[in-house]
């Protein structure tokens, strides 16, 4: 009889203990109360945003007396938003690039925004079109990023109007020694679509149509057209059985590197890679990416990181307060430009900091024909398929073939 | 856990008598059962919540089942038995058993919820703006207490400054002078209404965002706390067709349950789906389709292969390396078995991702150091070879090791009797060691066959599958069904669950054939030299 009192007496302690050392966690069991007078907004960004926007989210807390959780999420955040948010667990905000949308408007993962007119003119036009996602808009932008040339001065005192302007002076310093690379532009064993883009856009390349009011229109796939196909024959003139400036042995990890070493006089690559540059102590200028001769101009994709709405969030009223009443001020923009430089998409951010920044008014330059990076989701379809052909052809193989190929592949995920 | 049971099992063989060794042993007893108490309460409240019942029963009954047994004093062999037979259970059946029966379903981006999920999504999205309607600044107030009285949205009109009241009823413009507005339009108080605080409207935030304040145009909506606006939902769930109809059109999706999507009359379908049974599809896709089936056999043959060069490569050499430093005759032997013991060390994520610089055509150390030019990821030949190296590379202070190991385990005796009868030393070892060595390091063979036959971070770091052929961009030439299937469900072309799920299945089910035959094999060797 003892014993048998003792055993309740011990399960009655462990299960309280454990009970309410598992409600702070964050699964809150029902018997929790819920932390200060008004609920808990979780939002979720990748490291560096998310060190950035804890200031800003402790202000909103207090000005509306709830706790605020800034969860920085360090790798392949759309996945692990989209999963965490199907099992109720996600964020009630989630900071990502704007093209995730169509994923993500998919499976139900973020709710429209409705912003005033006044919110949207302060709005860059073109950040504002990139989160309109069939005539809704899904986040609010805060920050445009897109690919421009970063050239080593001291190599190349002229920044090149052509691609062949490009090559022929890479070459020059190659013959002299001075470099040993005509262009940093990451391509890797399995190619890499968004750096190639502007060189494809230039040759005539174009990989989704436009329906009448300029929404991309996913039933007109580019990939395999005679257009594309004419693009990727002058890609392929730039490969490793051409000229030598696209080489699979330039990589992700590498191109930026490889630069700042000296070893190549320009680099195709975005506001990100500035930070580096500067630590190298080299003479750089920034311009926007050159175009074929007698080509169309070239267009980069235009990224925007984005502040959502998570659809399935616990507390819906204050991220929607977050994001639309509270990230629509210049000061948050500010801040998250302090913590990693790219062009702020509020006007009113932007024009603030431009005139501390030299690069950045030449980032936006850069990005004046800059198309939007599709939301769609068939994008997604695109990516994979499309590096693979571009690796191909790269490396010196047909075309054609390779981007039957990807089309063919493209499709086949489309529809299925 | 021993010691109890230990102390138990003498009552329970031994006729039944007085129990021995009493309090201590019930004390551990009832530690070890309080967190299984624990953890089945911890479990149970979300259960509740979400109204598995099912579920809850199955937990109930373990929980019950586990008290019992270890709280009565028959059982014995039950009670070494359980806590193993639980984990094998939910480690791993369940997994298994979750991963087959997703292969049956269309689980994949776009099919991800149910189908009322899907409705919820589809009725959210298509809410828009009047066009030219008021952008109204909101105050939440409520008639009652603040926590729990009836909402109601106070809603100001920045152009004419007039203060409506709404409810889910409707809308009522309050004379003027019955509310008091700030400079920024929110109303700080009005007769009859307490203005919640910022706290006290975030804590029934749900609530506000389900009020809807019906108006003749639309209805008023919150957008957060302090704004709300006139919208009209486009599209809405008609139960009668079950379809998805367009007010503004009159256009209907209608709702297929085979392929778990809205789909109009003329075949357009709405993006948000759920998730449905397919039965064999996915396997028959596996199968039938041309552009999946061709390419399937030939990474299946490869991964074999690398499967089978990466463990035969690592075991030869670890076992050379074990065969030269068992020798006495060797000097220096601690220096060199540590030296080889270092790429264990190593963690081979990093290494791996080191190793694929090295293989780097222009900037790596291989080409660099021997003066080459060899285009290493970019030929299929010798992608497939330096993924082999690198295996080796990684593997075989592992084989030494355990070489090492079962070499010191064999009598010296053996192989001097050998010697004595006049062996050379190459036939002592063939015909006395190594059969020897084989009875002890087959099993560790076919676990680390199986083991490479799904080594994911080899390919997935150094190659990631490359070189692709220009006509096939789905299967790489170093591809392994495990990197193949990886893509296939969270590769950059939108998650495939399902379709992942079958091809994991083909996987299991080549891993145990292979691992079943070999056990077979094994133990039949077993016999002859033991």
């Amino acid at each position: 009889m003892r014993t048998k009192a003792i055993t309740a007496i011990a399960l009655i302690a462990l299960a309280a203990g454990c009970s309410s050392s598992g409600g702070g966690g964050d699964k809150p069991g029902p018997g929790s109360s819920p932390p200060a007078a008004g609920g808990k907004l979780v939002i979720w960004g990748d490291d560096k945003r998310a060190a950035a926007l804890k200031p800003f989210a402790d202000r909103f807390g207090q000005e509306n007396g709830i706790t605020v959780e800034v969860q920085a999420i360090s790798k392949d955040q759309q996945t692990t938003f989209v999963t965490a948010s199907q099992q109720g667990s996600g964020p009630d905000v989630m900071v990502g690039a704007h093209d995730w949308i169509g994923n993500l408007v998919q499976n139900g993962a973020v709710d429209p925004v409705q912003l005033t007119a006044a919110q949207q003119e302060g709005i860059a036009p073109n950040a504002l079109k990139a989160v309109t996602f069939n005539g809704q808009v899904y986040g609010v932008p805060y920050a445009t990023e897109n690919l421009a040339l970063i050239r080593n001065t001291r190599l190349a005192p002229e920044a090149p109007a052509t691609v062949e302007d490009l090559v022929a002076t890479g070459k020059k310093l190659q013959s002299q020694k001075k470099a040993s690379e005509i262009l940093c532009l990451q391509v890797g064993q399995n190619g890499d679509a968004y750096h190639l883009y502007p060189f494809f856009t230039s040759a005539g390349g174009y990989l989704f149509g436009r329906t009448a009011n300029g929404d991309y229109d996913p039933k007109d796939l580019g990939v395999g057209k005679p257009a594309s196909i004419a693009a990727f024959e002058k890609i392929r003139k730039l490969g490793e059985k051409g000229d030598g400036a696209l080489k699979r042995s330039i990589t992700v990890e590498n191109s930026i590197a490889t630069f700042t070493a000296g070893k190549c006089a320009f680099l195709v690559s975005g506001p990100w890679a500035v930070t580096d540059v500067k630590k190298a102590k080299i003479a750089y200028d920034v311009s926007p990416v050159p175009g074929f001769a007698g080509g169309k101009p070239a267009q980069p994709f235009l990224g925007v990181q984005t502040f959502y709405v998570a659809a399935k969030g616990k507390n819906k009223a204050l991220a929607q307060e977050f994001v639309t009443n509270y990230v629509t001020t210049p000061e948050l923009a500010v801040a998250l430009y302090r913590a990693e430089p790219r062009p702020p998409a509020l006007t009113a951010a932007f024009d603030q900091v431009k005139g501390t920044d030299p690069d950045l008014a030449k980032f936006v330059d850069a990005g004046k024909n800059a198309v939007p990076l599709p939301a769609v989701p068939e994008m997604a379809t695109i990516w994979d398929p499309f590096g693979k052909a571009e690796s191909a052809v790269i490396g010196g193989a047909d075309p054609r073939t390779a981007l039957s190929a990807a089309a063919k592949t493209i499709s086949g995920q489309i529809t299925s | 856990m021993t010691a109890v049971l230990e102390r138990e099992t003498a009552p329970a063989v031994a006729p039944r008598g007085p129990r021995r060794g009493g309090a201590r042993g019930r004390l551990l007893t009832v530690l070890l059962l309080g967190p299984v108490a624990a953890i089945a309460l911890w479990a149970a409240f979300p259960l509740l919540e979400q109204g598995h019942w099912i579920a809850l029963g199955v937990l109930a009954a373990a929980t019950a089942g586990l008290f019992y047994l270890y709280l009565s004093p028959r059982h014995v062999p039950a009670k070494y038995l359980v806590p193993g037979t639980l984990f094998l259970l939910v480690f791993q059946l369940f997994p298994v058993l979750y991963t087959a029966s997703t292969a049956f379903t269309n689980f994949s981006d776009g099919h991800r919820g149910d189908k009322r999920d899907a409705v919820v999504a589809i009725q959210t999205a298509s809410v828009t703006r009047v066009p030219g309607s008021a952008e109204y600044v909101l105050t939440v107030a409520t008639t009652g207490d603040p926590a729990t009285g009836p909402l109601s949205f106070l809603v100001t009109d920045p152009a004419t400054g007039r203060v409506s009241a709404g409810t889910a009823g409707g809308l009522r413009t309050l004379p003027p002078g019955e509310a008091t507005v700030n400079a920024a339009g929110r109303v700080t108080a009005a007769a009859g209404y307490t203005v919640l605080t910022g706290g006290q409207a975030a804590a029934r935030g749900r609530e506000i965002t389900g009020l809807v304040v019906p108006t003749a145009g639309g209805a008023i909506r919150s957008q957060g706390l302090t704004r709300a606006y006139e919208g009209r939902a486009g599209r809405a769930y008609d139960e009668g067709c079950d379809c998805i109809r367009e007010a503004a059109t009159g256009r209907t999706w209608t709702a297929d349950d085979s392929r778990g999507a809205f789909i109009a009359a003329d075949g357009d379908r709405l993006a948000q789906g759920w998730r449905v049974g397919v039965g064999l599809a996915n396997f028959t896709r596996l199968i039938t389709d041309p552009a999946v089936s061709g390419p399937f056999a030939r990474t299946l043959i490869w991964n074999l292969i690398f499967a089978l060069a990466s463990t035969g490569g690592t075991f030869v050499l670890g076992l050379g390396c074990a065969l030269a430093l068992h020798s006495s005759r060797m000097r220096g032997r601690g220096l060199y078995r540590t030296l080889l013991v270092l790429p264990y060390a190593m963690p081979s994520f990093a290494m791996l991702l080191v190793w694929r610089d090295m293989f780097n055509t222009d900037f790596g150390l291989i080409n660099n150091l021997f003066g080459l030019d060899v285009d290493w990821f970019g030929g299929a030949a010798s992608a497939r070879i330096a993924v082999i190296l690198v295996q080796l590379w990684l593997g075989y202070p592992y084989m030494f090791l355990v070489a090492t190991g079962a070499l010191q385990a064999i009598p010296a005796e053996l192989s001097e009797a050998s010697k004595l009868d006049g062996a050379t030393p190459w036939q002592s070892l063939r015909r006395v060691t190594l059969p020897l060595l084989l009875v002890a390091l087959t099993p560790l063979l076919i676990s680390s066959f199986a083991f490479n036959f799904n080594n994911f971070n080899a390919i997935y770091l150094t190659t990631d599958g490359a070189p692709f052929a220009a006509d096939n961009p789905a299967n790489g030439a170093t591809d392994l069904l495990i990197t193949y299937t990886y893509r296939l469900a969270f590769g950059g072309s939108g998650a495939q669950y399902g379709f992942a799920a079958a091809v994991s299945v083909f996987i299991f089910v080549i891993v145990a054939v292979i691992s079943v035959v070999s056990f077979r094999r094994t133990r039949r060797q077993e016999e002859v030299y033991s």
